[in-house]
């Protein structure tokens, strides 16, 4: 059951995960213990799965390139799209994998160094998976939002800076 | 010119307001945290905006009904039913205002005679005392304290009425302090009431902006209060609708009606703009179950427990306020007098406050923090707080 301090905890990370389960219990009206036990079950619930940050790269020099690719499949007796969902997560160039309605099966996100790396994963790899019946590849070529943040779009606090 | 002569005496005699100092001073100051802000500090949802983009785009460009749109009253008039059980006519009780302050204003205007006196709780918002001044009334301080939580209290109130007094204005939730009053404390203040021919101005502009456990009672829905109520709100702060000037002002026909009259030959209506806005604003709390709202007060709630439990911490005396977005700590220990401590604060540490005497004398001793700005700059001006306070 989901309490409205897990609710509090999960909020609070969305937004900044390096809060400290001490400055968590200040901000919940809650103890360290209580926050660190509803971390624990949320962990163990599989709800928290990691800790990322988010990071433009596109502000780097590393060269890296992603693409999206759009995967046909024949689902497999039984186990559906799963089968092949569970092989396909193995690479470690897919960086997600979503199951879709419509046109197409199964959403790829993929990253690789260089495009030839790419090309290689696409043609080799993935489109010889048996039951994969088709893929499409669309390069990403810029990132205007990811995980709820705009990139490069900050626009600063535009309110007047003293309000009665 | 003999400008003296020319300017109306009661405009000239108001004195400017206290903040204007600050404000000039943080905008020119690189680095400067601000907690003076005072609205907040989400943008309003795409879905709103884009309501109003749609709006201009179909050419909706014209007057609306003094009223206001028929659509949006009724929403207000659902959403007051549903939400605080007090009900209005859409038709001829509620009025769409530019912003609460339009309200305020109108309120005043209705209802003063030249020498009447109006009650006001203080500390509170900055527009009250000048209204009423303009429209030829006697701003009345009633003082409240922290150790009532700044609530207004039934003696308070009995001390104050005189045979002159004309209206309260009930500023719950309260900016600065962010004060609020329970349903029984508020059934004190009507049996005070009961007996007299005062109105009360009820401006529950934070009324969704309240945390731990509190309700918010709109003043209209206790027994025997709606006849001379105003209830005054609008979508600025549940909606962050700030820019868009959009409020509303609902009471009984016979207190709407010539506030009516002066609406319509003075502000005609609200932008047409601003009232589909806020006419999508309410339709989709009521889809989605005020889920945004919900969420933006979970955030605020956060926020408001991390300032307190630090303010009072490195030695400033908070008392838990339950409403609005505004921390209103004691800085007496330190000796130094609000506008002292705001002044000093500004230019050792560079974090603006805003110092309690913005809001009248009583708020001498203490200063107003807002936090409706991100956890980051919260913490950090935490942290220049605390070094100044350990620096004096």
């Amino acid at each position: 059951m989901f309490s409205t301090l897990d609710m509090h905890i999960l909020e609070i990370l969305c937004e900044d995960a390096r809060v400290t389960p001490r400055e968590m219990a200040v901000m919940t009206g809650s103890d360290e213990a209580q926050v660190n036990a509803a971390l624990d079950s949320l962990r163990a619930a599989g709800v928290l799965v990691g800790y990322q940050t988010l990071i433009n790269w596109e502000r780097t020099d590393r060269e890296f390139v992603q693409a999206v690719i759009e995967v046909n499949v024949v689902p497999q007796r039984e186990k559906g799209f799963d089968a092949i969902a569970q092989r396909i997560v193995q690479y470690d160039e897919v960086k997600s994998l979503y199951l879709m309605s419509g046109a197409y099966d199964l959403m790829v996100l993929c990253e690789a160094r260089t495009l030839k790396e790419l090309a290689s994963f696409v043609h080799s790899r993935l489109s010889t998976i048996e039951g994969v019946t088709g893929t499409s590849t669309h390069f990403m070529l810029k990132t205007y939002k990811y995980g709820g943040m705009i990139f490069d779009g900050g626009r600063g606090d535009r309110r007047q800076a003293v309000m009665p | 010119m003999k400008y003296e002569r020319m300017i109306n005496r009661r405009v000239a005699d108001v004195p400017p307001s206290g903040i204007r100092k600050f404000f000039d001073i943080v905008t020119q100051m690189p680095g400067a945290i601000s907690l003076g802000v005072g609205e907040p500090d989400f943008v309003t949802p795409w879905s709103i905006r884009d309501a109003a983009i749609q709006s201009i785009e179909d050419g909706q460009t014209q007057y609306t009904s003094n009223w206001g749109l028929e659509s949006l009253r009724e929403k207000i008039a659902a959403y007051l039913r549903m939400r605080y059980r007090v009900s209005y006519s859409p038709k001829d009780e509620v009025i769409v205002t530019v912003g609460a302050s339009e309200g305020i204003d109108l309120a005043m205007r209705a209802l003063v005679c030249p020498g009447d006196e109006v009650l006001i709780p203080e500390p509170s918002y900055v527009s009250y005392a000048p209204t009423v001044t303009f429209a030829g009334g006697v701003a009345v301080p009633v003082k409240t304290s922290a150790a009532d939580c700044f609530a207004l209290t039934p003696q308070a109130l009995r001390e104050a009425i005189t045979e002159k007094t004309k209206a309260l204005i009930l500023p719950y939730p309260n900016n600065p302090t962010g004060g609020v009053m329970s349903r029984g404390q508020l059934m004190e203040i009507a049996r005070v009431l009961e007996e007299t021919d005062i109105a009360v101005i009820s401006d529950e502009i934070y009324s969704e902006l309240v945390y731990g456990g509190h309700e918010h009672t709109a003043f209209a829905s206790i027994a025997g209060m709606r006849e001379r109520t105003i209830t005054l709100n609008g979508f600025s702060k549940a909606f962050a609708m700030t820019g868009w000037r959009v409020g509303y002002a609902c009471g009984p026909r016979e207190l709407i009606a010539p506030m009516f009259k002066i609406h319509q030959y003075t502000m005609l209506c609200a932008s047409m703009q601003g009232q589909v806005a806020a006419d999508r604003a309410l339709g989709r709390a009521f889809e989605t179950g005020f889920e945004d709202v919900r969420t933006m007060v979970r955030s605020y709630d956060r926020r408001r427990r991390l300032m307190v439990e630090n303010l009072n911490d490195m030695g400033l005396d908070c008392f838990e306020p339950l409403g609005a977005f505004y921390v209103f700590p004691s800085i007496q220990k330190t000796g130094l007098t609000s506008d002292e401590f705001c002044t000093r604060l500004l230019m050792e540490q560079k974090v603006a406050c805003v110092p309690g005497t913005a809001f009248g004398a009583s708020g001498e001793g203490h200063i107003r923090c807002s936090y409706a700005t991100s956890l980051e700059n919260l913490n950090e001006a935490l942290k220049r707080i605390r070094a100044f306070v350990q620096s004096l």
